[in-house]
């Protein structure tokens, strides 16, 4: 992966909140992630045209924290491996 | 931690529209005396109930039967569910639905179509479902890869098409699907009734489940692969319905909510019913609902096992068949003493590996018949 990659969301894939669970998840056929509030932040900020480089730099800026863009990178490196993104290319 | 008092929301919803299929798979896990359970919700019915349990927190809903497409007003059930916010997923034989259909489910919001196969051959598979469906499954497949829905193919595998197991995968893959379930036959209902007559022999599964581990690898990332191995090969229980009224909500045809789909044979429930009953009540206050929950109905050797939070003890319906009460410990454990029973008994099918018995199909004719065999 680089941090140049565009993703977008797995179409297979959906994004919801769940009120009853408190926690947003991702759920597919026959089956649910139930998602940390970190992950579910990035997610959210996937929408098929910024970078993971530029949704690193925006979180951290968001949260004021520079340590907060290597995390983001790594989760891009799991959830890509996860199948729960695409690359656009 | 889980106790009877005390549970979660119902997370899956597994709907079953309808006990009517124009399929007859020997292996259906639908009940032996369907035929007397004919009786259907109404729309309004089930969409209360849908209502009801989303409120709760049900977020996947499975509409299932019989063959849910029988039902004319699924289309009218996925919108209400897609709106409601549930993932919808609909399991179907195919049978039923045409392009316009799948299209108008699109529409409706429908989320996923898991269509099943009885085989990769068109002769075994019309042989096995009693229909001459097997052309018209692969253009519903295509239909369902061109307009866009994940795709899940689920393959029951026995003892008439276990060998064919890369045949089956090759299908799978000349098809898209985005996964595959290969789900050896678990022995409930016609299942049950037919078992002799399906269970592979060791030997077989052995080998079908070298052959799927190998696809597994060579397609990861391209074509999921789950392989449900048949347990009773196995030295552990599954954990049936991730423990008894913990995550898992069944409606049967007639409004009968249950903690699983076959556990209609489980003596002494009181199956509380959608038309008489709140969702809300059947799954915190109904005494079916708390009966085997948590851990504190456990027996010995399940009461003091390390291992019980990890599998709950197994089945309940399968410790009942096996067991004669179903509150013992699931003898697919070999903690179990009556484990050696369950051996003894696979090897003695395994033996056989004669069809003395013919198969029987699942019809509500064969259904009537058996009824007032045990009547």
């Amino acid at each position: 992966m680089s941090t140049e990659t565009v993703y977008q969301l797995n179409p297979l894939f959906r994004l919801q909140w769940e009120e009853a669970q408190q926690c947003y998840v991702l759920l597919y056929p026959e089956g649910m992630v139930q998602l940390g509030a970190s992950s579910a932040e990035i997610l959210k900020c996937i929408d098929g045209e910024k970078s993971v480089q530029m949704i690193a730099d925006d979180l951290s800026a968001k949260f004021d924290d520079d340590s907060v863009a290597g995390d983001v990178i790594e989760f891009f490196d799991v959830a890509a491996k996860q199948g729960w993104l695409n690359a656009n290319t | 931690m889980q106790t009877p008092e005390r549970a979660g929301p119902p997370l899956w919803l597994l709907a079953e529209l309808t006990y009517s299929c124009p399929l007859q798979c020997p292996y259906c896990s639908n009940p032996l005396d369907m035929a007397d359970h004919k009786t259907e919700l109404t729309t309004e019915e089930w969409i209360k109930v849908l209502r009801d349990a989303r409120k709760m927190g049900a977020t996947q809903l499975g509409f299932s039967g019989g063959e849910p497409l029988v039902r004319k007003d699924l289309e009218i059930l996925i919108a209400e569910a897609r709106s409601l916010g549930y993932y919808t997923n609909l399991i179907t034989s195919g049978v039923g639905m045409d392009e316009a259909r799948v299209k108008a489910f699109r529409e409706a919001g429908l989320d996923h179509i898991q269509v099943s196969f009885q085989a990769s051959s068109e002769e075994l598979n019309n042989f096995l479902c009693g229909s001459d469906s097997f052309q018209h499954k692969l253009e519903m497949a295509r239909q369902v890869k061109a307009q866009g829905y994940p795709m899940v193919l689920n393959f029951v595998l026995h003892r008439h098409n276990i060998d064919d197991v890369a045949a089956i995968l090759e299908l799978s893959k000349a098809l898209e699907a985005d996964y595959v379930e290969l789900a050896t036959t678990q022995y409930y209902g016609w299942a049950k009734h037919n078992q002799n007559n399906l269970m592979p022999t060791r030997e077989q599964v052995k080998s079908a489940e070298a052959i799927a581990h190998q696809y597994q690898k060579d397609l990861e990332g391209q074509m999921r692969i789950l392989y449900v191995v048949p347990d009773y090969f196995e030295d552990r229980p599954k954990p049936c319905m991730n423990g008894w009224g913990s995550i898992f909500l069944t409606i049967a045809p007639d409004g009968t909510a249950l903690p699983c789909h076959s556990a209609r044979i489980i003596p002494g429930l009181e199956l509380p019913n959608v038309k008489q009953q709140s969702v809300d009540w059947i799954w915190h206050e109904s005494p079916d609902f708390k009966k085997f929950r948590g851990f504190e109905w456990m027996k010995e050797p399940c009461r003091s096992c390390d291992e019980k939070e990890k599998d709950f003890g197994g089945c309940r319906c399968q410790a009942l068949m096996l067991t004669g009460d179903a509150s013992n410990t699931d003898p697919v454990c070999d903690k179990s003493p009556q484990h050696d029973a369950l051996l003894a008994q696979v090897a003695e099918i395994e033996a056989q590996q004669v069809t003395e018995q013919p198969l029987v199909f699942r019809n509500m004719r064969e259904s009537k018949k058996l009824s007032r065999q045990t009547n």
